[in-house]
């Protein structure tokens, strides 16, 4: 009783500290409306930290994340548009801050190679459910048939009933 | 024939596969390669390290072969390479300038009096923002600049002699003739 107890509080824990942690890294910016605020967290959601790589620009606590959020901030507060702003990091630190690679020839393996595969996957599998239907249904011999009997348990008499 | 490439294929695949996961083990994320090389320094002006009055401009750094190095009080691997940039300005065949970035300026000029300063001078980006606009995402990073003010190479992370050498003095003379 005394484990479970201790096992629930954990998972309390867990439950309550994983959102707070979350937004923790978030400075206390100000926003007009709700929609505003909306717009700033989905655009920090799609760029990565070049710190710590595998945390957005919205999840990581390096100090160049503070910078580049509030930098972004003060872009979005000043009216510039989503392409401007990913414009904007993209000319100093390269496709890799997006989380969305752009699609331009040396992508093009990344956003259509799982289509190809998937096609050649396809081809191959009706080829091969194609090849199955037409090949002929193998005979088999009286001895196979009685070997099979046999083996299915069934009787000597239907064995004989059958076989005229 | 035909018998044998249902196996063939697989292993073709499965070796172009592996050559591929092999190449990555020597590849560091960390890496990454920046925009702005081949690209006109981007335009700054900042107060000198050793002088809050006065300016420094990237203006400065044009005209001649010269090294922009990101450097910073805080940052342990700065101080592993400072023995390189001071070596590498006593050969003289470049003008080093450094970004003193995100620092505090006291700390920064006691660092200097203290190890020895290998820079012509000292721009000081105490808010970092210089750094954006340069794309540094962490020191040391070392920017080469041609006399046009091109950015011609940027090497992450600490310099050592063995880069300096190897990739950093060949470019260096390649770019004054």
């Amino acid at each position: 009783m005394k484990r479970l107890f201790s096992a629930l509080l954990v998972v309390s824990l867990l439950l309550g500290a994983a959102p707070a942690s979350a937004t923790s890294t978030l400075e206390a910016f100000k926003f007009a409306s709700e929609a505003e605020e909306l717009h700033f967290k989905d655009l920090i959601a799609e760029i990565r930290c070049l710190v710590c790589q595998n945390q957005s620009l919205a999840d990581s606590d390096a100090e160049l994340a503070h910078d580049l959020r509030a930098e972004v901030y003060d872009m979005v507060q000043a009216g510039r548009s989503d392409a401007e702003i990913i414009d904007f990091l993209v000319n100093r630190y390269g496709d890799f801050v997006l989380y969305k690679p752009p699609l331009k020839p040396t992508t093009w393996f990344i956003w259509f190679g799982p289509f190809v595969l998937l096609a050649i996957a396809a081809f191959l599998l009706v080829r091969a459910l194609r090849r199955q239907r037409q090949a002929p249904a193998t005979e088999i011999s009286a001895e196979e048939r009685k070997r099979l009997d046999a083996l299915l348990g069934k009787t000597a008499v239907d064995d004989e009933d059958n076989n005229p | 024939m035909g018998r044998y490439l249902r196996y063939l294929v697989p292993l073709g695949i499965f070796a172009v596969l592996v050559a591929f996961l092999f190449r990555g083990l020597s590849l560091d994320p960390k890496l990454v390669p920046s925009p702005l090389v081949g690209k006109p320094m981007p335009a700054f002006t900042l107060t000198r390290l050793d002088n809050p009055n006065a300016t420094i401009s990237d203006a400065d750094l044009k005209g001649k072969v010269s090294l922009l190095n990101i450097w910073a009080t805080w940052c342990a691997s700065c101080r592993a390479e400072h023995d390189v940039l001071l070596q590498l300005a006593e050969t003289g065949e470049v003008a080093i300038y450094g970004l003193n970035y995100k620092d505090n300026r006291a700390d920064a000029q006691r660092w200097l009096r203290q190890l020895g300063d290998p820079y012509e001078a000292n721009a000081f980006d105490e808010d970092g923002r210089v750094g954006i606009d340069w794309g540094v995402y962490g020191a040391p990073e070392t920017f080469v600049i041609d006399s046009q003010g091109i950015i011609r190479h940027k090497h992450i992370g600490p310099l050592t002699t063995e880069v300096v050498k190897t990739q950093l003095l060949p470019l260096i003379t390649e770019l004054k003739s």
